[in-house]
């Protein structure tokens, strides 16, 4: 194989790499995607919820065919305390509006799928080979390299994930800062698909995706989710690395907590667990792109950090599949100009810098700060749950005009000042 | 009664690799309070501080990152992916 030059190399077979993959197969490009995982997508993990409508301008309808779980329809998020739950639900048919629809999934079902339309249109694929080094010749890069092996190609593209220790070997990317990448920590349950329905009051094919807020991260800047797959659920939390140890529970005891919580508990009784996973998220946003292309590579996907942190919620797989379709284009036009150089490939930092993903990422920009503020996660859940048991709880005690409810609960969490100030920075960063 | 991280880890599928340790801990490392971080960070639990000593197994890894960006170049001596094919392997992900 090492006398063979490909067209191109994509490294990582993910939603970005795939979907590369398939876009330059399809534009006759000879394409060979690499993957360290005996399989695809058996190294690969998400929350559980994906925004359709990147993967929607390639396959249109795709749901239909794709291995989707469910299409969320209804959304809550909920403000926690140690047993306490203030909840806001949303639930209309616009949220599934095709085209505009989420989907549960779990990546090593959905990930095969793409990778299979990939195959069908050309591109060819080794699996369960780890690439040790990108190769480079005079300052570009030519191939890889693989234990012993050598395979080249006039571009690589590396779409090897949050962990690309390929893009820092080449000095396009920084080590991961603490402060700016989170920990997932997700168990898989069956429950069965009946049980999910009745108990999430949902069709088979219609799901809930809810969030968690404040006591379940023990303090710590994060929050817990919860997914309903066909008959599974994903359950989970997240939390910012270089906040670990600012209170004493780690991680994984922050799963637990979010599965002990009076409001979670009784949904997941009866369950078995069928899968416990851990992965990297980055939530620095636009702050900490790396360089996306030099003469020969690209980076594409979670390797290139296009991670967004919404406040409420991280989203990063649309982010991946629309720059691994803008890899492709900036590839196929360097392609029919037989020019593989950093200004040749640089189209592909424009073409994105002109899409949705860099958009989204200045407009949420200020985000990540602003989450890094500890009241959100301790004192305002605090604060909800006195307002609304004020609100609720009627035993026959001394009234008391609802003001001065609210301002006590405000007081208790900090003060009218600090909580004016969160709110204007929270609105300012979104 | 919660299930113990070796019961959850108990659940996944793994191919362990014997001949190959893709993380190595610096046991000279002296700064304990970042010890002690990673060892609360692990999701599986694989690092334990017991009498001064660092102990770590590789077997169980999620292969998730964690200790690698907090501790690279301290606690954690060498970080990189299992061989291709081995590790875990995530039937649901």
């Amino acid at each position: 194989m090492s006398e063979e030059k490909f067209d191109v190399i994509v490294v990582g077979a993910g939603l970005a790499g795939n979907t590369a993959a398939y876009l330059m197969a399809q534009a006759g490009l000879e394409v060979l995607v690499i993957e360290r995982g005996e399989t695809i997508g058996c190294k690969n993990v998400t929350g559980g919820r994906m925004y359709s409508h990147s993967l929607e301008r390639i396959f249109p309808n795709f749901a239909e065919e794709a291995p989707v779980e469910r299409k969320i329809t209804k959304e809550r998020v909920s403000f926690v305390t140690a047993d306490g739950a203030s909840t806001i639900e949303y639930a209309s048919p616009g949220l599934g509006e095709q085209g505009k629809a989420t989907y549960s999934i779990l990546r090593s079902r959905f990930d095969p799928w793409l990778a299979g339309k990939a195959e069908e249109a050309g591109a060819m694929y080794i699996t369960g080979i780890r690439v040790d080094e990108v190769l480079t010749q005079d300052g570009k890069v030519v191939g890889v390299r693989a234990g012993d092996e050598e395979m080249m190609a006039d571009v690589v593209l590396l779409a090897d994930g949050v962990n690309s220790l390929l893009a820092q070997q080449l000095g396009m990317k920084k080590e991961l800062d603490p402060r700016e990448v989170a920990v997932g920590v997700k168990e898989v349950i069956r429950l069965g698909e009946d049980v999910i329905n009745d108990r999430f009051g949902t069709t088979s094919d219609e799901g809930t995706a809810w969030l968690f807020a404040g006591d379940v991260s023990g303090g710590n800047v994060g929050g817990g989710f919860l997914y309903t797959n066909k008959d599974t659920l994903s359950v989970g939390i997240v939390t910012t690395v270089g906040d670990i140890g600012h209170s004493d529970v780690p991680p994984r005891d922050m799963l637990e907590r979010l599965k002990e919580h009076p409001v979670v508990k009784p949904l997941i009784a009866g369950g078995k667990l069928v899968e416990y996973a851990a992965h990297l998220v980055t939530e620095g946003g636009y702050n900490m792109l790396p360089e996306l292309y030099r003469d020969g590579v690209l980076v594409a996907g979670d390797a290139a950090a296009l991670v967004m942190n919404l406040g409420y919620t991280i989203r990063g797989m649309d982010l991946c599949i629309e720059s691994g379709r803008l890899a492709a284009e900036a590839i196929i036009a360097a392609k029919e100009a037989n020019d593989f150089s950093a200004s040749s490939l640089s189209r592909y930092e424009t073409a994105l810098q002109n899409s949705f993903i860099m958009a989204d990422l200045k407009h949420y920009r200020k985000m990540p700060a602003f989450i890094e503020n500890h009241r959100l996660f301790e004192q305002y859940p605090a604060m909800l749950e006195e307002l609304m048991s004020g609100l609720f709880m009627m035993y026959g005690q001394q009234p008391e005009k609802l003001m001065k409810k609210a301002m006590k609960a405000v007081k208790s969490a900090g003060g009218v000042w600090p909580l004016l100030r969160d709110v204007k920075n929270g609105l300012g960063a979104i | 009664m919660a299930m113990s991280i070796d019961d959850k880890l108990g659940c996944n599928r793994f191919h362990p690799d014997d001949n190959y340790a893709h993380i190595e801990v610096n046991p000279d490392c002296t700064d304990t309070r970042m010890i002690e971080r990673v060892v609360m960070a692990c999701p599986a639990k694989l690092y334990a501080w017991e009498n001064g000593k660092l102990r770590f197994n590789y077997e169980g890894c999620l292969e998730c990152g964690t200790c690698r960006v907090l501790a690279g170049g301290n606690v954690i001596r060498s970080w990189n992916h299992p061989m291709g094919g081995m590790g875990v392997e995530f039937r649901m992900g």
